[in-house]
């Protein structure tokens, strides 16, 4: 076979294999909407209202269901029936939603409230348990309360698939005794202590970021709420979220469980919750710390003596930061300091001279690459050792263009600005690559992995 | 003086990733939290010091302890540190 015919076999084989992927995603597609959708409940709008009948005996099915903690003598048929007669309100439908809506379930709960606005993605399995592959891109909320429903029918258990936001978490949360903070954001988490405050509902708060977790009882028996510990909220620029950061899956799993523990302690009453204590979790250290807290503060915003909030506020303007855990896309560059993932394709294509910096972590640069480059973490742009390693770069080779690329086209731009300032000396243009590895994906390589 | 200095929560990330360091203040003076937050600051800090410090004292969203307990127990900067203390800086997580 000729050169020409082989280069058209190839060709042929490429298109196919693309008709194949398109298909099957088609397939996949199809299997979520016939076998997810039709098996999860219906989410539930906001005005609806919890018909909250007591229970006043246990049956013999319950009876034998919940034996194992029937006997213990904290809990008892009267523990037991206590919380046959509680709700529950969990805000966050994720990696600490998940672990602390099934113990609960488990345990006789009465009520759940599922409070979540997104949909699943595969990258969210490793850690919020209770979705499963066949329900991605389906609504949270309703992942859960299904699993949940699956485990235990006579708990109920109602989805609501919104954001929650000032303007609707009072009229849930009242509907609720218990409120658990399984959310992933600042503003969220001020928006649920002073909605929390002002009900007057204990708020049993979790959080997990790598290898560690927090889990403190706010605005309970007198305690002190969020805003007595932290008046003012970080700066945004501080915070990291789980898709920068990267959580090991397990770590808001037992944060989450140690959530339902707490529920079940309040409903019950038992005493020595974390009301004015913070727990610490050190995966990596295998280590439990136990912090006393200060008490309520009587000059708090919100909790204190005379407060000044007195309804809800605008959380997003308050923090400077968005409701979610989704990343932010900055523009701090001209666009003649960018090019598009089309344009550095091209670049590579011409065998055009360059430099090009990746400014992601090593282990992010293992998982994948556009070639060639040069790694200087963002987070280590500013050392001496670094700007002098691509200064060396640039003058022993003779670049006058250098291409800056990350994952989603953030950390790049930043680096492009400190660049240009400190090496203008050079008088070399810095571009980033608009979008990032995201972009690349899209529209010149399909097979690069995202993550 | 011998002290304990410790780091998490994301806040180790300012210290070369170390979550543990041991520390030997001069005993030229006496120390409180609020002298030793500007000692760290002159240091240990390696870069970024207003990621950790805002206007002398630290910054929001950072909880300070002083042998396991919240600072504000202890009258937070005015806190003298003594021999053997262990005093963390927590950051506070989001994630979920
Ligand atoms: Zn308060």
């Amino acid at each position: 076979m000729n050169s020409h015919e082989k280069l058209s076999y190839i060709n042929e084989i490429e298109k196919l294999k693309k008709e194949l992927k398109d298909k099957n995603d088609l397939i996949n597609q199809l299997n979520n909407s016939l076998n997810g959708d039709e098996k999860l409940p219906k989410v539930q709008s906001l005005d609806y209202s919890l018909n909250k009948e007591a229970i006043s005996n246990l049956n013999n099915e319950n009876i034998l269901r919940y034996s194992r903690q029937l006997i213990l003598p904290e809990i008892g048929v009267k523990g037991q029936l206590r919380l046959s007669n509680t709700s529950v309100l969990i805000v966050g439908a994720g990696g600490l939603g998940c672990p602390s809506a099934i113990y609960l379930a488990a345990a006789g709960i009465g009520t759940i409230g599922v409070v979540d606005y997104d949909e699943i993605e595969l990258s969210n399995l490793h850690r919020q348990i209770l979705h499963t592959e066949s329900r991605t891109g389906l609504k949270k909320s309703a992942s859960v309360a299904a699993s949940c429903s699956n485990l235990n029918s006579s708990v109920k258990c109602i989805p609501y698939h919104t954001v929650l936001s000032s303007k609707n978490a009072l009229e849930l949360i009242n509907q609720y005794d218990i409120i658990v903070d399984a959310t992933d954001n600042v503003a969220t988490r001020y928006l649920l202590n002073d909605a929390a405050v002002l009900c007057q509902k204990p708020l049993v708060s979790g959080s997990a970021l790598k290898f560690e977790g927090q889990l403190t009882v706010y605005n309970y028996q007198n305690g002190p709420c969020f805003r007595c510990l932290f008046p003012k909220p970080p700066p945004p620029e501080t915070v990291t979220n789980c898709s920068d950061g990267g959580v090991l899956g397990v770590v808001p799993g037992i944060i989450g469980s140690l959530q339902a523990l707490e529920v079940i302690k309040i409903a019950i009453g038992l005493p020595d919750t974390f009301k004015q204590r913070l727990l610490l979790f050190d995966g990596l250290a295998g280590s439990f710390r136990n912090i006393g807290l200060r008490p309520r503060q009587k000059n708090c915003a919100v909790c204190g003596d005379d407060p000044s909030i007195k309804e809800l506020i605008d959380y997003e303007q308050f923090c400077g930061a968005k409701a979610d855990d989704k990343g932010k896309n900055l523009t701090i560059l001209e666009q003649s300091q960018r090019i598009s993932a089309k344009e550095f394709s091209e670049i590579l294509k011409s065998k055009e001279k360059h430099l090009l910096i990746d400014v992601r972590s090593p282990v992010e640069l293992e998982i994948c690459d556009l070639g060639e480059c040069l790694n200087i973490p963002i987070g280590s742009i500013e050392k001496e050792d670094q700007l002098k390693c691509i200064e060396n770069t640039i003058k022993d080779n003779n670049i006058n263009k250098v291409f800056v690329v990350c994952r989603k086209g953030n950390d790049s731009q930043i680096a492009v600005k400190f660049f240009q300032e400190k090496l203008t000396s050079l008088g070399i243009c810095f571009q980033d690559i608009r979008g990032g590895l995201y972009a690349w994906q899209k529209s010149v390589d399909q097979s690069l992995p995202l993550y | 003086m011998l002290i304990t200095l410790e780091f998490s929560g994301g806040a180790e990330m300012l210290f070369d990733n170390k979550k543990s360091h041991e520390v030997n203040l001069p005993d030229t003076e006496k120390w409180t939290i609020g002298s030793l937050l500007l000692w760290i600051r002159d240091n240990l800090l390696r870069d970024k010091p207003e990621l950790f410090l805002q206007d002398d004292t630290i910054r929001p969203g950072i909880l300070v302890l002083i042998n396991d307990a919240d600072w504000e127990l202890y009258g937070q900067s005015e806190y003298v540190v003594e021999a053997k203390d262990k005093i963390s800086f927590i950051s506070t997580l989001h994630g979920g």
